[in-house]
């Protein structure tokens, strides 16, 4: 029971994007061949995946994450290089893939179970448990068209934690559907973890890949950027995303007239200690060293997809611009003291 | 976990096609298969009262309008519906599964480009669909034959499960083919419903099969060369096959021509045999294509 479940050797993906594809034998024979432009998906990809870990798959749209995804279940075949896998696998692209209107919820359950791998006797014995998961007892024998979007999405759910793989490909699915059902999911990907199966999983909750990950790849354009802990990816994953979003963030420029002295993260309740969860009220006390003195500043704070939170400034006598509950307290000549409130209601 | 675990290996290479080992895939891969054309059946008939009724309707109404046609025009053929018919079911199941079998896998596209299972239960299914249709439509026929008084020929009637085998591999190895081309090109559509039109006229299903012969023999275009020429269509050899399986008389009124080939059972029986080799020689050729191509159907669609 050791070794890796899936080992991904120096795989590369061309996709030829034509563009005047020929499709039908006239423009074959009349337009001159090869227009086409060659776009690597991946580059030299290789990364093993430990059997019984759960290894996570981040990076931005189009930097090749479900390409790879697909390779691996065999969907795509790579452009080189070599992927092995070992154990039966289940790749959820996409929820309730083949449901068909005209049919019932029962008959697309086994049609949906049966591209996942199931057999009719395992959703046989695994049905009653679907229905109950997808909360749709009464509408089971209905034809799907009549389901709402969200009844559509809890059956494919359903269906899709319900399978019985050793390897399990997760592309983004698990992050529609509503918090309830999220949190359900989730649980769901826990029970896996714990019953020795291994887990890949694309998702843009970067959150989720530390909090359920053992392991974890980022991909930029095609190439493995970084691999290793989880937080430490998602971190290097979080610059890259600033960098991409904010071309003006220049982190170790600058005249120093003023520098950032010290951040502290404190509690409604005065204290900096301890963990801070999501949705707490919490104040950023910034203290700010003028070096030189300054006429006017102003002063902007981002969060780390670039957007911006707060921006204070004394230039034009404007009054400063709340976004998030700031507040400025300027100290006579050395320098100034900046304090952010989040409003209890925001994380 | 299972006790043994196996390990796929997937490269650049297409993998060989082993008919074997793809074999037990495709049996793994049943479910799918049985549910496909379930699907395919329940949606065909979705919403209609009257259901697969409609798909027994077609014969029933050829029985009908054909032995009133015959009567009134008094075609050369005696027991035209009979003749009719037992060539007519073969050439359905034939057209009825290649037109959804060759866009089988451009119509499931959503499904070849999220879900990983064997491409070739697509073009399987269509075949499947066709097969129950002919089953329900086969029934009619072996209903009225009986009813009728026409009566089963019966040393004739064991060519019958060769000529549907061979049916089979030849629909089923057009189909793959057709399928996998025309994710390529798309004039595979547009190209099959004119070939479909010439194909049923080159085959004998309404005139008999002995003026073909009867022509081969008084032009000197050949002579029984002509006559080869035209089983080159391996539709002619199924059908016959199936004429003489049912139909069964090759001469039913003494002193008039002959309505089939004017050859022996064993002449027939040879003839499809020829043609189920040839057609399982198309089946791997077609497979192999297939498979070749079902590597790369998920980027080409």
């Amino acid at each position: 029971m050791s070794g890796p479940a899936i080992e991904v050797a120096d795989v590369s993906k061309r996709f030829r994007v034509y563009r005047d594809k020929p499709t039908s034998l006239k423009q074959r024979v009349l337009s001159s061949r090869s227009r086409a432009e060659d776009f690597w998906a991946l580059r030299d990809i290789a990364l093993d995946v430990g059997e019984g870990s759960t290894f996570g798959l981040i990076g931005h749209n189009g930097s090749g994450k479900t390409t790879l995804l697909k390779c691996v279940a065999g969907i795509l075949r790579p452009t080189s290089g070599t992927i092995r896998q070992r154990g039966r696998l289940a790749a959820l692209l996409e929820l309730g893939a083949g449901f068909h209107p005209e049919l019932t919820g029962r008959e697309n359950v086994y049609l949906n179970a049966s591209f996942l791998g199931l057999s009719r006797k395992q959703t046989d014995a695994a049905f009653d448990d679907i229905v109950a998961f997808a909360e749709l007892e009464t509408f089971i024998d209905n034809e799907v068209k009549f389901y709402s979007s969200g009844m559509l999405v809890r059956l494919g759910f359903a269906v899709a934690v319900h399978v019985d793989p050793d390897v399990l490909l997760i592309d983004e699915v698990l992050a529609v559907g509503d918090e309830a059902f999220q949190a359900k999911c989730l649980d769901r990907i826990r029970a896996f973890q714990r019953e020795g199966r291994t887990i890949v999983l694309v998702t843009h909750a970067l959150d989720t890949v530390i909090e359920i990950c053992d392991r974890a790849a980022m991909l930029h354009h095609g190439e493995l950027h970084a691999i290793g802990m989880p937080s430490d990816v998602v971190r290097e994953m979080r610059y890259v995303l600033l960098g991409v979003t904010d071309p003006n963030f220049v982190p170790e420029e600058g005249t120093r007239e003023a520098e950032i002295a010290e951040v502290q993260i404190v509690r409604p309740n005065g204290s900096s200690e301890g963990a801070i969860l999501r949705g707490d009220p919490l104040t950023i006390v910034i203290d700010v060293r003028q070096n030189e003195p300054l006429d006017t500043w102003t002063w902007t704070s981002r969060s780390w997809t670039g957007r911006r939170i707060t921006r204070c400034s004394t230039r034009g006598h404007r009054a400063p611009v709340w976004i998030w509950g700031a507040s400025t307290r300027s100290a006579s000549g050395s320098g100034s003291r900046a304090s952010l409130t989040s409003p209890a209601s925001t994380g | 976990m299972a006790a043994t675990v196996q390990t796929v290996e997937r490269t650049s290479e297409p993998p060989h096609l082993r008919v074997g080992e793809r074999l037990r895939i495709l049996v793994a891969h049943r479910e799918i298969l049985a549910n496909l054309v379930r699907k395919e059946l329940k949606v065909k008939y979705a919403a209609s009262v009257l259901g697969a009724v409609w798909s027994l309707l077609n014969p029933l109404v050829y029985l009908a309008v054909f032995s009133f046609v015959a009567k009134v025009l008094g075609a050369g053929i005696p027991n035209y519906p009979v003749y009719l018919l037992s060539g007519l079911l073969a050439w359905n199941l034939f057209s009825a599964s290649m037109g959804p079998g060759a866009r089988a896998v451009l119509d499931n596209a959503n499904l070849v480009k999220k879900v990983a299972f064997a491409r070739e239960i697509l073009p399987l299914s269509a075949v499947g669909v066709g097969l129950v249709d002919f089953a329900l439509q086969s029934a009619v026929l072996l209903i009225y034959i009986v009813v009728s008084g026409y009566g089963l020929h019966l040393p004739e009637l064991a060519v019958w499960p060769l000529a549907f085998v061979t049916l089979l591999v030849l629909t089923t190895a057009l189909s793959l083919w057709f399928s996998a081309l025309n994710v390529r090109y798309r004039d595979v559509g547009h190209l099959l419903n004119i070939a479909l039109l010439v194909w049923f006229w080159a085959t004998p299903i309404v005139y008999a099969e002995y003026q073909v012969q009867h022509l081969a023999a008084k032009n000197d275009v050949g002579g029984a060369g002509a006559l080869a020429v035209y089983f080159l269509n391996p539709m002619v050899a199924v059908v016959a096959g199936f004429h003489r399986a049912l139909y069964g008389t090759v001469r039913p009124i003494v002193g008039q021509d002959p309505v089939l080939f004017h050859e022996s059972l064993g002449w027939v029986a040879g003839v499809v045999t020829i043609t189920l080799v040839v057609s399982l020689i198309g089946l791997r050729l077609a497979w192999r294509y297939f498979f070749n191509r079902s590597g790369d159907f998920a980027e080409e669609l």
